[in-house]
């Protein structure tokens, strides 16, 4: 079996620097990450010239690409998608966050993808040049993917965001306290000029020719456009699965930690994204400070604690005003599927109460992705809260699990335990 | 770049090194990957653009790295 002094699940910006700062000779640091580069999302195929790239490449972590944690086999093991077992001391959850979507009539075309999503996609090879793609969504991030896609040789048609024009200039004039940020946000913009980019406007819907994206209709106007790719994503949701199972207390979405980054489980800690969204200066902060705490080196963990406060500031004022509106709850019709991967509707869903009766009924959230796209879509549309997290985390060969033998009852027992603890807190 | 060669529904295409099987199946012009539906997160959650890779199902195109003489098919 693998064995790690400091395990750190996730190489994104928070795992890198998770790693770097826990890293010592006499220390044995693994790091596992699903994707097959370091980087995460924020740094997929490229930002090379990051120095935490350099940081974290010689640093001395042992890494462990394209393999994703299943569940857990005892208190201090954790069980991997080939099938193996790893074992920690102490843990660091940086699973970082996915994009939530928002169902809307048309939005299973192949053609729609997420902002990310299709900038992700776009970095690992598929081309775009020359087509025509409307960016749509809300976050900074539409303006650096619109920015990116542009740079990759696409016609960006047009860039809506969900939020007011208002509240864009109250964000504008907190990014006025972040020097670093306001550049960055003048620098995209100088690289969009020419490109339309209109507040409070959203997709309405999208249609298809010949099986691929065609149209997409726009709020306001309605206006109708020709396009070939709709990048679309509603701001981003934290990857809570892992520290849910390990019985870790979620707050409002977010893993709940205290200053040093640990979560209410002794010997794990949290950092990035999962604590709460606020961008990858907070997630570089978040995982040094848990890099450190974890490691006993408190005294260089409060050093950060300052640059920590202020990247919150930013996270809030982002929260803001980046909010969803109303509106973007009933884009969806009854026959708009909710969940792909069982082609559940909003229409049946309509006759369910909750999650339970909803996954009974009709099989909601209990397809390939387990929940992880319906569910944030599910808790927007209906209100419903998320339910348990249950092993394996991702779907496995059955072979992999019965390696172990009781892997299975154990982590149905956790998952009955944590389910107990979310019912207890109301 | 280096290039390489995979099989995607039985034809050859050639990408550059370093190209996701999701991103050589939409270079192959293929559309759908699973039924009638395409990639979205392009970072491994959806499991929309799951296919069959040499053999193995439901494996995630998006996060899988081409390498010579990788046979996939989609629709599976």
């Amino acid at each position: 079996m693998r064995s790690f002094d400091v395990l750190i699940v996730g190489a994104g910006p928070a795992g890198m620097a998770a790693a770097w700062a826990a890293s010592s000779p006499s220390r044995r640091v693994g790091v596992i990450d699903d994707n097959p580069a370091a980087g995460g999302q924020i740094w997929r195929g490229g930002e090379r010239n990051s120095p935490w790239f350099t940081r974290f490449r010689t640093c001395g972590a042992e890494v462990l690409k394209g393999e994703s944690v299943l569940g857990r086999l005892s208190s201090n093991t954790l069980l991997t998608s080939t099938g193996n077992a790893i074992e920690f001391g102490k843990l660091i959850v940086c699973t970082g966050a996915r994009e939530r979507f928002l169902p809307f009539p048309g939005w299973t075309l192949p053609g729609v993808m997420g902002a990310g999503g299709l900038q992700a996609m776009v970095k690992g090879g598929m081309p775009v040049d020359g087509k025509r793609v409307i960016v749509a969504g809300t976050g900074p991030l539409l303006l650096a993917v619109a920015a990116y896609l542009k740079s990759r040789g696409a016609r960006v048609l047009r860039v809506s965001e969900q939020t007011s024009f208002h509240k864009l200039r109250t964000f504008g004039k907190a990014l006025l306290r972040e020097p670093g940020k306001l550049a960055q946000g003048i620098g995209l913009r100088a690289k969009l000029l020419g490109t339309s980019i209109r507040s409070s406007s959203w997709p309405l819907r999208a249609e298809g020719a010949e099986g691929h994206l065609a149209f997409v209709t726009l709020h306001p106007g309605p206006r109708r456009i020709a396009c070939d790719y709709l990048a679309c994503g509603f701001g981003l949701v934290p990857n809570i699965e892992l520290a849910a199972l390990l019985e870790c207390r979620i707050d409002t979405g977010a893993v709940a930690i205290d200053r040093w980054q640990q979560t209410t489980q002794p010997g794990i800690y949290a950092a990035g994204e999962i604590t709460g969204v606020g961008g990858v200066e907070a997630a570089l902060i978040e995982g040094q400070i848990a890099g450190y705490a974890a490691t006993g080196d408190r005294p260089r963990a409060e050093t950060l604690f300052k640059a920590r406060d202020r990247a919150l500031r930013f996270r809030r004022a982002m929260e803001t005003a980046f909010a969803l509106r109303p509106e973007l709850s009933t884009l969806a019709d009854a026959d708009t599927i909710v969940c792909r991967c069982e082609d559940v509707t909003l229409g049946q869903l309509h006759d369910q109460r909750s999650w339970r009766s909803a996954k009974l009924q009709t099989r909601c959230g209990m397809g390939a992705c387990q929940g992880r796209v319906c569910g944030p879509a599910v808790a927007h549309l209906l209100g419903w809260p998320a339910d348990s997290v249950r092993p394996p985390l991702f779907p496995t060969a059955a072979g992999n699990l019965a390696r172990h033998s009781g892997t299975i009852r154990a982590t149905g027992e956790i998952a009955r335990k944590y389910k107990e603890s979310v019912s207890d807190s109301g | 770049m280096t290039a390489l060669e995979i099989i995607i529904n039985g034809n050859a295409i050639e990408v550059p090194e370093g190209t996701t099987i999701a991103a050589a199946i939409i270079r192959a012009g293929v559309t759908s990957f699973r039924k009638d539906r395409g990639p979205l997160c392009g970072m491994g959650i959806c499991f929309e653009c799951r296919v069959t890779l040499n053999g193995r199902a439901h494996e995630r195109s998006c996060q899988t790295l081409c390498q010579p003489g990788m046979e996939v098919q989609t629709d599976a």
